[in-house]
């Protein structure tokens, strides 16, 4: 049992940009990501997380806690993660937040 | 894919006052970029894995951080040129977002290089002299220097060429490239350290025997992070020729015995304060008496090749103290007091060195924009001889400024916002990047600087509060130096919150100190509330001009741990 | 396991002996650290003897018995573990001139300063043979001709070649 829904984060290799597996593939959108509700489902994203690593596309994947907000987005619940979907609090016009995320 | 040329021709024909590459110099960075060009083309192709890439990708200064790579440029004991400069300007608008960030370790970062891109980033540095050779990985980092050298009124003799010896010598070395941690060195010339060496791997300060000859005083072991540790000295005096030989003794003793097991315990300051001193020495001893020394007999042409190009530009015969700055001064306030709190004597009557603030108010520390840089790089031209430094506190100095300039110095600064006079007051602030950059990061650290800086944006007030150092770190690593802040502030978690402790007590100079915790941490919002309660009580208690750090130490840390404890009582949850 | 040697992949001419394994009459043998003394008195001053040595041997332990060793191997267990590299020069310091095998898991990259270091060979495993060619090896071997720093192996410092150009 999962104690909250998790999504998968990675870093593109050759731009370093914070990706999220999604459905058919890494995008740089966190509201496309795929949300696993169960252990078993964390597990299979893990698992592409890791064959997309082996396969030189992105580095440093891992799971992180989310919740899911009114429109369905996931929303991570640790603080880190909150910057990594928007970019640095002190330049608004920078990283994802500036178009929009 | 280079950048034209034109824009590497200097303007004004200065003469160079720092080292200049030869063609063996020129050879070897442009090795280093074909080689890191193989080897991100073999990461893409996954030849090379990314464990196995990542010491090589560091040992080319470039990290993986929170939203993008961050690339570290080397600026060997601080010093740059105005082409230099220029070159860091176009290379953050092609590859970056149009800004870097000078760093405690006197190096610029670019926040939003891209992997693929580097290789180019690093063709461009290599233009102009540059790279980002071993700004990160488990090596030799760059040799930093007091950044008053060469024009300080208090120096025995310039570090800076010792600086470029020790910069080649630790470049690619094949055997000290895999050393259980990072390795870092300072050195000053000077009474004072404006360098920190205690608080490096290995501290050299520049020393005179008996008989007036230049040797080097010797202290490893320093370090911040985790386990702060002020550095010890393993020896009094090693003549000038010997150096080399008695560093390569300590790098292949720390080599053979630093701890592998514990990524935190991997320091020399750990194997120095786990087998004692007295050990350590002994076993450089035994190694530097095993060693071929011909093979590092510092080559006394060598040396004043190297020497000669730091040689002092040729200044004016000028008077001590210039009219037209005191007519200046008297009729602009503003100025006034730049010159008061920005400017330091220097050396060569005439001259002054001026301290380029990047602490506006309410502004993040130590960044600079492609637009800054340029005119950072012109006035460096028009009234400094085409030289600038980069100082540990994260600020830009220029050493060669007339007085007779120091007007229209400042109306050039001012025009670019680089006119904030406040070097060395309350809101000089040293942060690292903190959790909105870095990856390592547990809580944010530039938004607490904004903070206190706008708490204390009143000018006059910080001018009567006088010099006090602030330094915050977003995480245990202290990349801000924290612990040697008189004010230090040290960002962790805390129950899924961000969280505050601050410290007081550091000190960076040759009293060094490590500050000492105030009390549990506290929130955001409280920090610049309980630094105010301090400066308060500060204000309240020194005698005459006596600086905070000197009134801490009168009066003991348990004072200032009751002005918070009145506070609390008071209501304030703190 | 792949041997490189002047950049290219060659065949080996010593044996790794197990443990296990009975000294042979001939043939270039390499003997773990352990065994070392016994196959010394086993086989008296041949120079067919060679051992395989942790990183962290201390250098005296061994010097008497340099002149008897055709070969040293020391083991790497980490690519990012460099004490092997100042151990060669240890050994290389204390008159070994005989065969010196750097062993583990390094890399191409890694290939310049183990000849920096005194080094003759580099050994892998078969997996980091097939990702990092004979191209790559080579590639290497040709990197660093000059280094900073004087008195490594190479084919000279830079103050040698500044003091060459300046005459």
């Amino acid at each position: 049992m999962l104690k909250h829904p998790q999504i998968l984060l990675a870093s593109n290799l050759k731009d370093g940009e914070v990706m999220f597996l999604g459905a058919t593939g890494w995008e740089r959108d966190y509201r496309l990501a795929r949300v696993a509700h169960t252990a078993q489902e964390a597990k299979a994203l893990e698992e592409i997380g890791q064959k997309d690593y082996a396969a030189n596309e992105v580095v440093d994947v891992y799971l992180t806690d989310v919740a899911l907000t009114a429109t369905g987005a996931p929303a991570p619940l640790h603080y880190r993660e909150k910057m990594r979907i928007k970019g640095p609090s002190v330049r608004l016009d920078l990283g994802k937040q500036a178009s929009g995320a | 894919m280079t950048i034209p040329d034109t824009h590497v021709a200097s303007r004004h024909n200065h003469p160079a006052t720092t080292y200049r590459y030869d063609q063996f110099d020129h050879a070897f960075v442009r090795e280093r970029v074909a080689e890191f060009r193989e080897q991100v083309a073999r990461r893409l192709s996954g030849a090379l894995t990314e464990d196995e890439f990542r010491p090589f990708r560091l040992m080319n200064g470039l990290y993986l951080q929170l939203h993008a790579y961050m690339l570290r440029v080397a600026i060997p004991y601080g010093t740059l040129t105005a082409d230099q400069m220029r070159r860091l300007a176009e290379i953050a608008d092609r590859w970056d977002k149009g800004y870097g960030h000078f760093t405690t370790r006197q190096n610029l970062q670019y926040n939003w290089p891209k992997l693929i891109d580097t290789p180019d980033i690093l063709e461009a540095l290599a233009d102009v002299e540059m790279h980002a050779i071993q700004t990160s990985g488990n090596c030799i980092r760059n040799v930093t220097a007091d950044h008053f050298a060469g024009v300080a009124a208090d120096e025995i003799e310039d570090p800076r060429p010792t600086a470029e010896f020790l910069r080649q010598w630790s470049s690619a070395h094949p055997e000290f490239s895999f050393l259980p941690r990072k390795f870092k060195i300072a050195i000053t010339g000077a009474t004072l350290d404006r360098a920190a060496i205690l608080a490096h791997d290995i501290g050299l300060r520049l020393v005179k025997n008996d008989t007036g000859d230049i040797g080097y005083c010797v202290t490893v072991g320093g370090g911040l992070g985790r386990s702060p540790f002020i550095g010890k000295v393993i020896c009094e005096y090693v003549p000038r020729a010997s150096l080399l030989a008695y560093l390569e003794a300590i790098m292949r003793v720390y080599n053979r015995y630093g701890r592998r097991d514990n990524k935190y315990k991997a320091r020399i300051k750990i194997l120095v304060h786990e087998k004692g001193i007295e050990t350590i020495r002994a076993a450089v001893e035994k190694e530097f008496a095993a060693m071929d020394q011909t093979a590092f007999l510092q080559d006394p042409q060598e040396f004043d090749r190297v020497a000669a190009s730091f040689a002092p530009p040729p200044y004016e015969t000028l008077p001590a103290k210039s009219l037209q700055l005191a007519k200046d001064r008297q009729e602009i306030p503003a100025f006034d007091h730049f010159v008061s709190v920005n400017v330091s004597p220097h050396k060569t009557a005439g001259y002054a060195i001026v301290t380029v603030s990047l602490k506006p108010i309410s502004g993040i520390p130590g960044d600079a924009t492609s637009h800054q840089m340029r005119v950072l790089a012109d006035a460096s031209e028009r009234f400094g001889f085409g030289e600038l430094r980069v100082s540990h506190e994260q600020n830009i100095i220029l050493p060669h400024v007339k007085q007779d300039d120091l007007f229209a110095l400042w109306q050039m600064l001012d025009a670019a916002d680089l006119a904030t006079a406040n070097a060395g007051l309350v809101s000089d602030i040293i942060s690292c990047p903190g959790l909105d950059y870095c990856s390592l990061a547990t809580a944010r650290s530039i938004p607490i600087a904004q903070a206190i800086s706008q708490r204390f944006s009143d000018m006059a007030r910080q001018r009567r509060i006088g010099k006090l150092g602030i330094k915050i770190s977003g995480c245990i690593n202290a990349c801000g130096h924290h612990h040697i802040g008189a004010i230090g502030v040290l960002g962790l978690e805390k129950k899924g919150q961000e969280s505050y402790q601050i410290t007081l007590g550091g000190d960076p100079g040759f009293s060094a100190s490590i500050g000492e915790i105030l009390g549990p941490g506290v929130s955001a919002d409280q920090v610049p509330d309980v630094i105010e309660h301090l400066v308060d009580f500060y204000l309240a208690e020194r005698h005459e001009t006596e600086a905070f750090i000197d009134t801490w130490r009168r009066l003991g840390h348990a004072r200032f741990k009751d002005v918070l404890r009145r506070e609390g009582e008071d209501g304030a949850d703190i | 396991m792949a041997l490189i040697s002047n950049g290219q992949f060659v065949s080996d001419s010593w044996r790794r002996l197990a443990d296990e394994e009975a000294l042979p009459q001939s043939g270039k043998i390499i003997v773990s650290q352990e065994r070392l003394a016994h196959a010394l008195a086993a086989h008296g001053a041949h120079s067919d003897i060679g051992v395989i040595i942790h990183n962290t041997t201390e250098i005296d332990t061994l010097a008497p018995v340099l002149p008897q060793l055709g070969l040293i191997a020391i083991s790497f267990p980490a690519f990012a573990d460099g004490r092997g590299f100042s151990l060669a020069r240890l050994i290389r310091r204390a008159g070994f001139s005989g065969e010196l095998r750097a062993s583990g898991r390094l890399l191409a990259d890694q290939y310049a300063h183990a000849l920096g270091c005194g080094f003759d060979t580099v050994e892998i495993p078969d997996d980091i043979a097939q990702r990092q060619d004979e191209s790559q090896w080579r590639a290497a071997s040709k990197t660093h001709q000059r280094t900073y720093q004087r008195g490594y192996v190479s084919s000279g410092s830079i103050l040698d070649a500044r003091r060459k150009a300046a005459q």
